[in-house]
């Protein structure tokens, strides 16, 4: 081996390997594989996608050696990652916004490859590889967001849990293998542990290694073009000709754009991580602090957000049948349909149901971080009225704020624009219902509100009808401009006339 | 190893497999069987604990237990408070975890209603309002008046309630250690 010419000596031991390993060869074949001329800026989000899963694996690795997974300590072994370790707080912050980054990634291909009918013949498999990859990822941030083991984690797990509990026969047994016993505790946590660290991950790595198999095997998909159909009879014959005459080799050329792509969203994501810093923890898992109000992370909201507004008979089947029934028809996507038109202008049922998905999936996501139906559990004791609600009242009216106050009446409902939105806003109540209408409606309830006829005396219900009585409009427009427009579109919603106060 | 196969398949006399091939082709299928028999057993072996030690929670015995709250003299009646019980079936590295609470309403002396804070919707946890007598989720809404049962949301029923007793040293205690659900029944 020994030469005097460095260079020489270079090749030599480079091809000492190779002759020994293949490695060269392989190389050769997955980076200097042939890829169509078009693939360009649309082909960028898969490579992003592995390209955080990367930053996960080594920020998560760091993570591993200075979290502690035991419920006793895991909170504290976090803040002090963020104050005691140097640069913890930065690396959790990465961790964070690199996992949101990921998922972003990775829907961004998932919408661009059902966008293109990329999951036709031959990549059906690719495409169910990839919704395996789909199902890992969002387990991932799942259980990445339990390993916070703050209050929002520990409610999480609550809901979680009340949910395989819902399956007939075997929830209580599922619910106790997901647990690790018969409460959310240290055992929980542990479990999520090893999900988060070795299962998934793992996982992850195994299928990614297959998806990029199969995509050097079928090659990269051409950019749809009306008119050019797939046929699994010619298709293969007529991609391998074209890729071979107009392709160009996938490094340099098309990485290029994956290079800029994935740098600029690297360095985004830094950017953002040092401004908004780690996320969480926020309370600690107490189970015994009962003002927790827990919301998931922003890529669960959508369930919370569906959990609040379904019908109640349908919310178990749908809780249980719904994922997996989602997840076969995702994955059976190909199989329904692997031949025929790619191009988007030739299936606008495709390009119809996408934007049906993306658009529900956003509306019930910005609902998520609204929340409407939640009521403001404080806002009895610490939302104030406006002085407008409390001037020239007599002292039965102001007895009536009172009760409207102390009875938690403001929790659902809003006046001057402050306080729950559960129930109506009530600046102008008394321009919908007369004063026998809101002593029936308080008394009896009804339009999801419960009945107060148990808890008010008469005189406390008869102060509160006073108090209501006097909010006709003329508060607001004499005291605070343009709430009584925003009051006036409110009403004009047909729903708003049945819900009563 | 086929030389020594060969010669020794004289003795084989008129069975079927009288060719030294045929000879072969047992060994190798016994040693094939003997192998796959083997692995199967010894996976089946370490798999016991794998797989047990994971599904063990869901084999366990009923983890409730009657756990003293406090002295039943000293609820006053006509009052829902939260009280605090440290789970039976704990672990030492429970932490925070290791503790539950509830709300005890005592309805006259040595009468009582104890509810878990776990809304029935989800699992949320509920607050009491001693103004209004109403427990609301801060989740999805739901509200239930001060006897647990639901008064509007989406819960499909009213909250879950403990068992209790009063023992003979005069503790309210509840039978609890399970987070509880509507496998409850209760």
């Amino acid at each position: 081996m020994q030469s005097r010419n460095p260079r020489r000596a270079l090749l030599e031991s480079l091809r000492w390997i190779d002759e020994r390993t293949g490695l060269f060869w392989m190389l050769r074949k997955s980076v200097f594989h042939r890829v169509p001329r078009d693939a360009k800026w649309w082909y960028v989000f898969g490579s992003a996608t592995m390209m955080f899963f990367t930053v996960q694996l080594a920020s998560g690795i760091v993570l591993a050696t200075l979290y502690a997974p035991s419920a006793a300590d895991a909170y504290q072994s976090l803040v002090y990652i963020d104050e005691q370790v140097p640069l913890g707080w930065f690396l959790r912050a990465i961790h964070g916004w690199s996992s949101n980054a990921m998922c972003a990634m990775m829907l961004l291909h998932l919408a661009q490859v059902f966008l293109h009918g990329t999951y036709k013949y031959p990549r059906e498999l690719t495409w169910v590889f990839g919704v395996f990859l789909c199902l890992a990822t969002l387990g991932l941030a799942f259980t990445g967001q339990i390993m916070r083991w703050d209050a929002d984690a520990y409610w999480g797990l609550g809901i979680g849990a009340a949910i395989v509990d819902r399956a007939p026969g075997i929830g209580d047994q599922l619910r106790a293998i997901m647990l690790g016993g018969p409460t959310i505790s240290g055992a929980t946590l542990t479990r999520f542990f090893a999900l988060h660290v070795f299962i998934l991950p793992g996982a992850t790595i195994a299928l990614i290694g297959v998806h990029l198999y199969l995509v050097l095997r079928n090659g990269i998909s051409e950019m749809p073009k009306p008119g050019q159909i797939v046929d699994p009879a010619t298709y293969r014959e007529g991609y391998e000709s074209r890729v071979h005459k107009s392709g160009v080799p996938f490094y340099p050329d098309a990485a290029r754009r994956d290079m800029v792509f994935c740098g600029a969203m690297l360095i985004a994501v830094v950017g953002v991580a040092a401004w908004f810093g780690p996320f969480g923890p926020n309370e600690l898992p107490d189970p015994t602090n009962i003002h927790a109000s827990p919301r998931p992370d922003g890529l669960f909201l959508w369930i919370f957000a569906a959990l609040a507004l379904l019908p109640p008979a349908s919310e178990t089947p749908l809780l249980l049948l719904g994922p997996p029934v989602g997840i076969a028809l995702l994955a059976a996507l190909p199989f329904l349909s692997n031949r025929g038109e790619r191009a988007p202008s030739r299936r606008p049922l495709s390009v119809l149901l996408l934007v049906l998905i993306v658009t529900g999936l956003g509306v019930l996501t910005w609902l998520g971080t609204t929340s409407p139906w939640s009521p403001q559990m404080a806002a009895w004791k610490s939302t104030a009225p406006d002085v407008a609600f409390v001037e020239h009242r007599t002292p039965l009216e102001t007895q009536g704020l009172l009760e409207f106050q102390f009875a938690q009446c403001r929790n659902c409902h809003s006046i001057g624009g402050t306080g729950g939105k559960r129930g109506p806003d009530l600046s102008t109540v008394a321009t919908r219902l007369s004063w026998d209408q809101l002593v029936r409606q308080i008394q009896q309830g009804g339009g999801n509100m419960p009945a107060y006829g148990k808890t008010l005396s008469s005189a406390e219900t008869q102060a509160l009808v006073a108090f209501l009585s006097t909010l006709d409009g003329g508060t607001l427009k004499a005291k605070i401009p343009g709430a009584l427009e925003s009051q006036a579109a409110l009403d004009a919603s047909p729903a708003a006339g049945d819900r009563g106060p | 190893m086929s030389e020594s196969d060969s010669t020794n398949s004289g003795g084989c006399g008129d069975c079927p497999c009288k060719d030294s091939g045929g000879v072969n082709e047992n060994r190798r299928g016994f040693l094939f069987a003997a192998g796959t028999t083997l692995m199967t057993i010894g996976g089946a072996l370490v798999a016991v604990p794998i797989i047990g030690a994971a599904v063990a929670p869901a084999a366990a015995r009923d983890p409730n237990r009657w756990i003293p709250l406090a002295k039943s003299a000293d609820f006053r009646p006509g009052t829902t408070v939260l009280k605090t019980f440290l789970n039976p079936v704990s672990a030492p590295n429970d932490g925070l975890t290791a503790s539950t609470a509830c709300y005890v309403r005592c309805l006259e002396p040595g009468k009582f209603q104890v509810f878990a804070v776990n809304c029935a919707h989800l699992g949320c946890p509920v607050e009491w309002f001693d103004q209004s007598r109403l427990f609301m989720c801060p989740c999805h809404g739901g509200v239930y008046y001060e006897d647990g049962s639901r008064a509007s949301g989406p819960p499909p029923r009213g909250l879950f309630e403990y068992m209790w007793r009063i023992s003979t040293d005069g503790n309210l205690e509840i039978l609890g250690g399970r987070l509880p659900g509507l496998q409850e029944g209760t």
